[in-house]
């Protein structure tokens, strides 16, 4: 519901006075230029936009931006969020939080954001590790892996983030490597344009503490191989040669190969991002190779604003009251003379 | 109109005790509202007090599934619901056993016989039956078969259930009463008649049960008089019945009118400040958005989104739910956003005593986060002026930019009292400190020279953009800012701006005496005991003891030092183990102040309160 404006921006405009202050070669400053580009591409007033953080490295990004901000407490940043869109639901409210402010602290916020499906955007910075304090396994950590908290190796599951956002009825979900700029600024183009809350998770390098942890999937030479990139519409193709695919055989998906065993591109899986049912959009979300990015789900669906506003105004419509004053002297009143 | 022979003289009396008391589903609330009503248009001042059991639908019959309303009706000024009671209404064994202790020597109980049977007597834990084992010979009973003489009653309407009948049987009892207490049965039957105006059945059975208990009473010889209690003089104007939560909703309601801002509560349900929440999400014509959100964190969090994007914003909990918004309280002092927190006060610690009263959250109001986070407290003490202090706490927390605690407790959200109706024009006016326009060099902590509020720019707002947080900042740009001496400077701001605060409250008033041997203080939900204990003080001719009541707690107003010195003797009356004493010794450590605490869950009673002070003068 924000309003569209002429105005033209550049990523000029919506980059604060603050230095910067993330270790050099995070991938943090990958996903704020992103930001700061894709903003202008959005056709909302600056003054609109609202950007949200908790407690984290990531939780410094609204200081970056010139917009309006609020960097608050642990975990906390959906029900500010949350807050500043239901008083006022024309602005762009954004959250940035990493994988210990949404997940651990902030859990229980992060699932009733997204079952209550209030018009906001979150960017989840996922770095598997504790960056802030130095260090410890985060709720994304994998089992076995040595941090500062488990010397001897995590003995904890992670979760899958989206995993659990679909179980907690998100409506969209985006998932893209910290590497790839390009199609993390589309993303966010599309988020602000969805309507309900949107989850983008950035797979985000941590250079100090997690460095290289997602190499395996992102790096330039391998990239192409290990992702799918899904795109609304499109049959699901990846591979440096364009040759290897998505099928169903039974009840899983299966890579396949173009060319071998009479497999053709119509064959192929053919990406449904608005589909309601999120069946197949969990079996991507938990495919592990090729690991699934872009926007997996993005089903339109009543936002928490629009049925309140539905109801204010038909309350609105049969009430007698305007003022206060209707109210207190309503019903069982009497006079003392 | 009921057609009645002619009557003996009623007998005229002051003010009145009652309490009905049954089994939860006996309907003893509508019974004693019913009660409380008809004699609120009749005139008389009041004050009432129910009492819930915490379980939703406790087995019939038991012990603690016992529901009861007391009222306390008076020609004269009424200020508490009264410490024992009158007359009781017990409609079964169980009722009469958990609060006998409540009725005075020698005054009347009225029981339901009916229900005194074998099954009922033991649910009730009676080995013998006490209506006949002597055991209520120091009062007047009046036996009355209730339930069959309403069975009776209905016998000729059609369409009736077991269910139905059965549960009427309240009507009789208040039939009975307006017999008694020489009151008029129409507001009832008018109200059976709005209630029920799909249901003809409804209105006539109750109309006939109600009716045929007030003959009954008018016949019987047990009652040989009926009372009357002349209305109370009280300030002209138009009158409600209001009670404490809902007075305190509707503080807030009137406070977003008059400061023209949309009012957003974020709020977790809990024991006993869910009914602020009942009854703001109401008004959805108002615009009103009450939010529930997941947990108490997530309440007080949704409400400082609220609030910076430019909303009048609350958030309402008891005790436990204070100690989970902590850290949230604190990034709203240092983020200098307006924001009002309600923390009806319940037995503690941990669950506590959820349904009791309790006044023991103060320390945790004034002190209960990380950090020195200095915070406006303010209490409210009745339940008609819940509606002051709700506005109040809105207007300060708006005036000056910074979180206002706003204590009640259980005892005067849950009770009600005549509240002389306030119209919106008549309140204070609420100067809020938004800015709409960009001014040269304009920083988000520019402060007003005299409050040292800061200026409040939202969302949406061209050239204002900024960003504020938890972490310190400079005091002049508002940026980041880890420099010691900042820190200090801005931790003094902090605490200055509260500290200012004080000019824009009224003075302390005593009451009965400027000047004396002692001097009595309270604070909160305790007004109504200690007032009329002070009150009675004074009637038995000791005019050296003022009352002074305080209802702004931090900052405490002004000339608090200066009334503490003209009395002799001071001695601070809370129910918990001395918590305002202890903040009184701090900040006015050059007078003694005595003490006298309660902590049982329960108000002060008159006659302890008395004996206390007969003993300090």
């Amino acid at each position: 519901m924000e309003t569209t404006v002429e105005k033209k921006y550049t990523a000029k405009d919506f980059t604060s006075d603050q230095e910067v202050r993330w270790c050099p070669g995070c991938d943090d400053y990958v996903i704020l230029r992103t930001m700061q580009k894709a903003l202008p591409e959005m056709g909302v007033a600056r003054e609109d936009f609202v950007f949200v953080s908790g407690i984290g490295c990531s939780s410094r990004f609204p200081y970056y931006l010139d917009t309006y901000g609020i960097h608050s407490i642990h975990g906390r940043a959906p029900g500010i969020a949350s807050g500043i869109k239901l008083a006022n639901p024309n602005l762009s409210v954004w959250i940035a939080t990493g994988d210990g402010d949404a997940m651990a602290i902030g859990g229980n916020h992060f699932i009733h954001v997204l079952r209550r499906n209030i018009d906001l955007n979150i960017i989840l910075f996922n770095n598997e590790i504790y960056g802030l304090t130095k260090g410890q396994f985060s709720p994304t950590s994998l089992i076995g892996q040595k941090t500062k908290s488990s010397p001897y190796g995590n003995t904890q599951p992670p979760f899958s983030p989206g995993e659990l956002a679909l179980g907690a009825q998100a409506r969209f979900f985006a998932r893209i490597g910290g590497g790839s700029p390009k199609e993390m600024g589309q993303i966010f183009i599309e988020a602000q344009q969805f309507k309900g809350t949107s989850l983008i998770e950035i797979l985000q390098n941590c250079v100090i503490f997690n460095d290289g942890c997602f190499n395996h999937i992102t790096d330039k030479d391998v990239k192409e191989d290990k992702q799918i990139y899904l795109e609304h519409g499109k049959p699901m193709i990846f591979g440096k040669n364009r040759d290897k695919g998505l099928v169903f055989k039974g009840l899983k998906l299966e890579v396949v190969t173009i060319g071998e065993n009479g497999i053709t591109q119509e064959d192929l899986l053919v990406h449904n991002a608005k589909e309601q049912d999120p069946t197949l959009h969990y079996m991507l979300v938990r495919m592990e190779y090729p690991l699934a990015t872009g926007v997996i789900r993005s089903f339109d669906d009543v936002t928490l604003e629009e049925r309140e506003d539905a109801l204010t105004a038909e309350v609105k419509s049969k009430s007698s009251f305007t003022k206060t004053d209707d109210l207190f002297f309503s019903g069982e009143t009497y006079e003392v003379k | 109109m009921i057609e009645t022979k002619i009557k003996p003289q009623p007998e005229k009396l002051e003010a009145v005790v009652i309490r009905f008391v049954g089994d939860s589903g006996d309907g003893m609330q509508l019974t004693g509202t019913q009660f409380t009503d008809t004699s609120a248009m009749f005139g008389n001042d009041i004050a009432t007090f129910p009492n819930y059991p915490s379980e939703i639908r406790a087995p019939q019959g038991s012990l603690y599934g016992v529901s009861g309303f007391q009222v306390h009706i008076g020609s004269v000024e009424v200020s508490t619901p009264g410490d024992s009671v009158d007359l009781l209404v017990a409609m079964n064994p169980a009722a009469l056993k958990t609060n006998l202790y409540a009725l005075k020597p020698g005054h009347t109980l009225i029981v339901d016989t009916d229900s005194f049977n074998k099954k009922n007597l033991e649910k009730a834990e009676y080995t013998t039956n006490p209506l006949e084992d002597g055991s209520l010979e120091n009062y007047k009973v009046i036996e009355v078969d209730m339930t069959s003489l309403t069975k009776t009653a209905l016998k000729d309407v059609a369409g009736l259930d077991t269910k139905t009948i059965s549960r009427s049987k309240n009507m009789f009892s208040l039939g009975m009463i307006y017999w008694m207490y020489n009151r008029s049965t129409d507001y009832t039957i008018d109200f059976f008649n709005k209630k029920f105006k799909a249901k003809p059945s409804l209105v006539e059975a109750n109309t006939k049960v109600l009716m045929a208990g007030y003959y009954f009473a008018e016949t019987l010889e047990l009652i040989p008089n009926s009372y009357t209690i002349s209305p109370a003089k009280m300030p002209a104007g138009t009158y409600r019945i209001i009670m404490g939560n809902t007075a305190t909703a509707w503080g807030f309601l009137a406070a977003a009118e008059k400061s023209g801002l949309e009012l957003f509560l974020g709020s977790y349900p809990i024991t006993p400040a869910t009914d602020i929440l009942h009854e703001l999400a109401k008004h959805k014509h108002f615009g009103v958005k009450a939010f529930q959100a997941e947990d108490e964190i997530a309440g007080v969090t949704s409400a400082i989104g609220a609030s910076f994007a430019g909303d009048l914003a609350i958030t309402t909990t008891s005790g436990p739910g204070l100690a989970l918004k902590g850290e949230a309280i604190g990034l709203a002092i240092m983020t200098e956003l307006p924001l009002v927190i309600v923390d009806v006060q319940r037995g503690g610690p941990s669950t506590g005593l959820p349904t009791k009263t309790e006044q023991s959250d103060l320390l945790q109001a004034l002190y209960g986060r990380n950090g020195e986070s200095p915070v406006i407290v303010i209490a409210a003490s009745t339940p008609a002026n819940c509606f002051n202090f709700a506005y109040e706490a809105a207007r300060i927390a708006l005036e000056h930019m910074t979180p206002v605690i706003l204590l009640t407790d259980g005892y005067i959200a849950n009770g009600s009292a005549p509240w002389k109706i306030k119209t919106v024009a008549e309140m204070p006016e609420i100067k809020s400190n938004r800015i709409k326009e960009v001014k040269e060099n304009w920083h988000p902590y520019d402060r007003d020279e005299k409050t040292l509020a800061r200026n409040w720019a939202i969302p949406g707002t061209p050239g204002l953009e900024h960003r504020i947080g938890g972490l310190e900042k400079d005091a002049v740009t508002g940026n980041i800012s880890y420099e010691p001496m900042n820190h200090e400077k801005m931790t003094a701001i902090r605490a200055e701006k509260i500290e200012r605060v004080k000019f824009n409250i009224p003075d302390l008033e005593t009451e009965f005496a400027t000047e004396g041997d002692l001097l009595v203080i309270g604070w909160g939900g305790t007004y109504g005991s200690l007032h009329s204990a002070v009150k009675q003080m004074n009637e038995q001719g000791h005019k050296n003891i003022g009352y002074a009541h305080f209802n702004y707690i931090n900052p405490m107003p002004k000339n608090t030092g200066t009334i503490l010195s003209k009395f002799k003797k001071i001695v601070v009356c809370e129910l918990n183990s001395g918590q305002f004493a202890s903040i009184l010794k701090i900040k006015h450590s050059e007078f003694e102040f005595l003490q006298f605490n309660k902590i049982q869950g329960l108000p002060f009673a008159n006659d302890d309160l008395i004996q206390q002070f007969k003993e300090l003068v």
